[in-house]
């Protein structure tokens, strides 16, 4: 079967995150990018999955800016068949994101998509749900444990109270969590092969996707600084405390 | 605890200024290796020295390499990381793609052994040695050994060691006892070697060792030695692993650093003789052994900036935290962290100058070593080899001695904690301290320099890079004010060298002892003078760069500011080491050895 995972260039997780001076957003110029780790999850799941016999081509799409070319070869790299980037400048934001994928999905019939619970960056923590819900098909958000059988698949979800066991039906969207898998080192060899792989760009008017943002952000700022703490007495002032100063009880 | 983080930015400077990238594309066999290949590969390559290398390092050195009853534990988690490290392809890098590698250039493996010694110095001596007994098998061996040993050496499964030093010859070579006698299809080996590296161990499952030994009626001295090819297992005509050979691990060294690589003294030949084989002809080892060491010495030169730049990062993490006393002019207010005091950044700034500069030597030397292999003109081989084997002691010695300057800095940065071992700032000094010594001490890599590269030939490529530097003039004059004083500091430099060099050539056939007198400080002179050349060429690749649109200005200004300190700051010490070689030799010889 066929399994499409998706992939999100991000600040790389090692890198200290500046808020731009003039409140628009974060500074990426010139900071060193990476693939989203959960979307890495994702990949690593379906390589897995191509690994054991289950699955037999898995294309890895990206949309954004021409440099996401570099997170679809690092996908390569891990061992996806071949990437789709829907290149563009513009600021796509998850509705945006999940119309690109649905069309690309409508292109490539995949059985299985896989993608990232969240990304690091804006955390929105929507793309995936969205894809399901434009398709109309089953979602698994939040993904620790996936088993194919058929025509369905087992699955694992972590969720406030504990693990939630589901079978859904395939075709699928299954978001990744943590705990899924832990992704591998890309090889030397499979780095230079990756090189090789076809990488198909388009645009999103190819598509005719309206990608045009339905949200607006008014301001980025840095979070404020803790300020140092204060001892108490005994429980009962720190109870007064919590009641009358921080007014959490 | 600070985390590695591999210095992506600089490497790829480096790479495209020094080592030239876009010249060794067009090179054969490189047509794929270009600036979107080198940051795919420093990217993956920094994962892993970050993620699976470095957090190994101080548990190692903790733990340190185990010996009982001739086997050798590795320290635990390090078998482990070795078979990722192989499994990731690393190990076959520049390795041929005849037997399984990449066959990608040295402009790409040198940053990564970089990157592998910054993480975990004491670890990837094991893959080092390898590399290198990949290097002598290719050059001299016979298509039979070759055949035998090179897939599993290429893909790590194997892992390789060099037996030169005996008890009684350690830089003296010519003293080597260890006998071979021939036996037919091979020979026994009998005889004690000490100071191996890697030399047994629980990582592979089997190890080849290259052996400097005697056969019968071999002439005296370096002219009668041999080389052998001894693996720790036979191996049989199929390529798997046969019977275990005649060689001991006797016991392993406790040493002042890298203890997380064990260090052995093996015995060959106790019961019936190691069986070995010869690699090449006959009396021709130390030449042999020479072409895999002079690459190993920039491999050596490599661990000085790795370890450099480990002890710099730990520093400069130390600095920014710790709180120490206020502001320098405050009575009153916050008090701030240690990077605010000017001494803590004048220590931070001659660690990062100076690591800059030896990586930026460095990476010139791959670059050369690159044309010098693959360059299709035969000329041009020859000019690039010159170069290289100019630079190989310099790149050795100089990177080396300032390695263990700048991992000293890093644990006065520290003050009190870092004496103490807690920190993890007094590893990268123990571990600095072996580079000046093994593969030759600086004091044998001046003695290189000023005889076999200055010396022999008058001075004739010593000069020529000279008059390579003073080209950089017109260029520096050409930006005007900004770089006025780069500009005059170069120019007495680069005057201070050629002075030094003249002398070299005058004196060294009719004083030699006179001229090794001062070998040491005319090597520190070329590396310091080298490094300012190309800290000179760094700012205005770095002035033009950041005009351009998109550029990352925060990087290239502190690149332009950490070239100012260099030529400001550190170059004007080349007029003290010139002094020194034109004068200090009198001095230095006067006391006869019975007046001390």
């Amino acid at each position: 079967m066929k399994v499409l995972v998706t992939v999100k260039r991000v600040i790389d997780p090692y890198v200290k995150v500046r808020v731009k001076s003039d409140g628009t957003g974060v500074e990426t110029a010139n900071v060193k990018m990476a693939m989203n780790p959960f979307c890495e999850i994702a990949v690593e799941q379906a390589v897995r999955m191509k690994e054991a016999g289950i699955v037999t081509e898995i294309v890895a799409v990206s949309v954004g800016v021409q440099q996401c070319q570099e997170t679809l070869r690092t996908a390569m790299a891990m061992g996806a068949d071949r990437g789709i980037l829907v290149e563009t400048t513009a600021d796509v934001q998850p509705l945006g994101v999940a119309k690109l994928v649905k069309a690309i999905i409508d292109r490539e019939q995949p059985k299985l998509v896989i993608m990232g619970k969240q990304a690091i960056d804006d955390d929105s923590n929507q793309a995936g749900q969205m894809v399901s819900a434009l398709l109309g098909w089953p979602q698994s958000a939040f993904t620790s444990a996936i088993a194919v059988n058929g025509d369905s698949a087992d699955v694992t979800r972590e969720i406030d109270g504990g693990l939630e066991k589901l079978t859904i039906r395939l075709p699928a969207v299954v978001t990744t969590d943590l705990r899924l898998n832990e992704p591998r080192y890309v090889t030397l060899p499979n780095i230079m092969k990756a090189k090789k792989k076809p990488l198909e760009v388009l645009k999103p008017e190819a598509l005719g996707v309206d990608i045009a943002p339905r949200l607006k952000t008014l301001k980025v700022e840095e979070p404020p600084k803790r300020s140092a703490g204060v001892k108490v007495a005994d429980v009962a002032e720190l109870v007064a405390k919590l009641k009358n100063e921080a007014r959490v009880i | 605890m600070s985390t590695y983080t591999a210095p992506l930015k600089d490497m790829q400077f480096a790479i495209a200024e020094f080592s030239g990238i876009e010249g060794i594309t067009a090179l054969p066999g490189c047509s794929e290796v270009n600036a979107d290949l080198v940051e795919a590969v420093l990217a993956e390559a920094g994962r892993f020295a970050q993620g699976v290398l470095d957090p190994l390092n101080r548990s190692g050195d903790k733990q340190g390499a185990r010996w009982h009853d001739g086997s050798v534990n590795a320290p635990d988690g390090f078998a482990e990381a070795y078979r990722q490290f192989t499994a990731a392809g690393w190990n076959g890098l520049a390795a041929s793609q005849e037997y399984g590698g990449q066959g990608l250039p040295h402009c790409l493996a040198l940053p990564l052994q970089e990157m592998w010694n910054s993480a975990n110095m004491a670890f990837c001596l094991c893959p080092m040695l390898t590399t290198g007994v990949q290097e002598a098998l290719t050059h001299h061996g016979s298509r039979e050994l070759l055949d035998l040993y090179m897939p599993k050496l290429v893909s790590g499964e194997w892992t390789g060691t060099m037996n030169l030093t005996e008890p009684q010859a350690g830089s003296d070579l010519s003293a080597v006892r260890t006998a071979a006698a021939p036996e037919s299809g091979h020979y026994r080996i009998r005889g004690t070697k000490i100071f191996i590296t890697w030399g047994e161990h629980d990582m592979a499952e089997n190890i080849v060792h290259l052996v400097l030994a005697r056969l019968p009626g071999a002439p005296e001295g370096v002219k009668g030695i041999s080389m052998f090819l001894v693996p720790k297992y036979l191996v049989n005509a199929d390529g798997s692993r046969g019977a275990r050979n005649d060689i001991r691990c006797v016991s392993i060294e406790h040493k002042l650093g890298i203890h997380g690589s064990p260090t052995c003294v093996l015995a060959y030949g106790d019961r019936a003789g190691a069986i070995g084989h010869l690699v090449g002809e006959a009396n021709r080892g130390l030449e042999y052994m020479f072409t895999m060491m002079n690459h190993a010495r920039l491999g050596v030169g490599m661990e000085g900036v790795g370890i450099a730049e480990r002890a710099y990062q730990h520093a400069l993490e130390y600095a920014r935290t710790r709180v120490q006393g206020r502001a320098i002019g405050q009575r009153a207010g916050d008090r701030v962290t240690i990077i605010h005091h000017p001494d803590v950044r004048r220590m931070l700034m001659t660690m990062r100058a100076r690591i800059e500069a030896m990586r930026a030597l460095g990476y010139l030397a791959a670059g050369e070593l690159d044309r010098a292999k693959r360059h299709p003109d035969a000329e041009a081989r020859g000019r690039h080899q010159a170069r290289l084997d100019l630079l190989t002691p310099v790149v050795k010695g100089w990177c080396t001695e300032l390695a263990v300057e700048v991992a000293s800095l890093g644990v006065q940065i520290h003050g009190g904690m870092g004496f103490i071992e807690e920190t993890g700032a007094a590893q990268y000094l123990r571990d600095a301290r072996i580079t000046t010594i093994y593969e030759g001490t600086t004091g044998i890599q001046a003695n290189d320099l000023i005889g076999r590269k200055v010396g022999a030939e008058q001075g004739a490529t010593a000069l020529a890079l000279v008059a390579a530097m003073r080209e950089l003039d017109a260029a520096l004059a050409a930006v005007g004010a900004p770089f006025a004083s780069m500009r005059s500091e170069l120019s007495r430099a680069v005057d201070a060298l050629e002075v030094a060099t003249r002398w070299l050539v005058d004196h060294y056939r009719a004083e030699p002892e006179a001229a090794a007198a001062v070998a040491v400080p005319y090597l520190k002179l070329f590396g310091t003078v080298a490094g300012g050349w190309l800290m000179a060429r760094a700012a205005l690749a770095a002035a033009s760069r950041r005009e351009a649109p998109g550029a990352d200005r925060a990087f290239l200004d502190a690149k332009l500011v950490t070239a100012r300190f260099y030529l400001e700051h550190l170059l004007p010490e080349a007029a003290a080491l010139s002094a020194t070689v034109t004068r200090g030799a009198p001095s230095t010889l006067a006391l006869q050895p019975e007046a001390f």
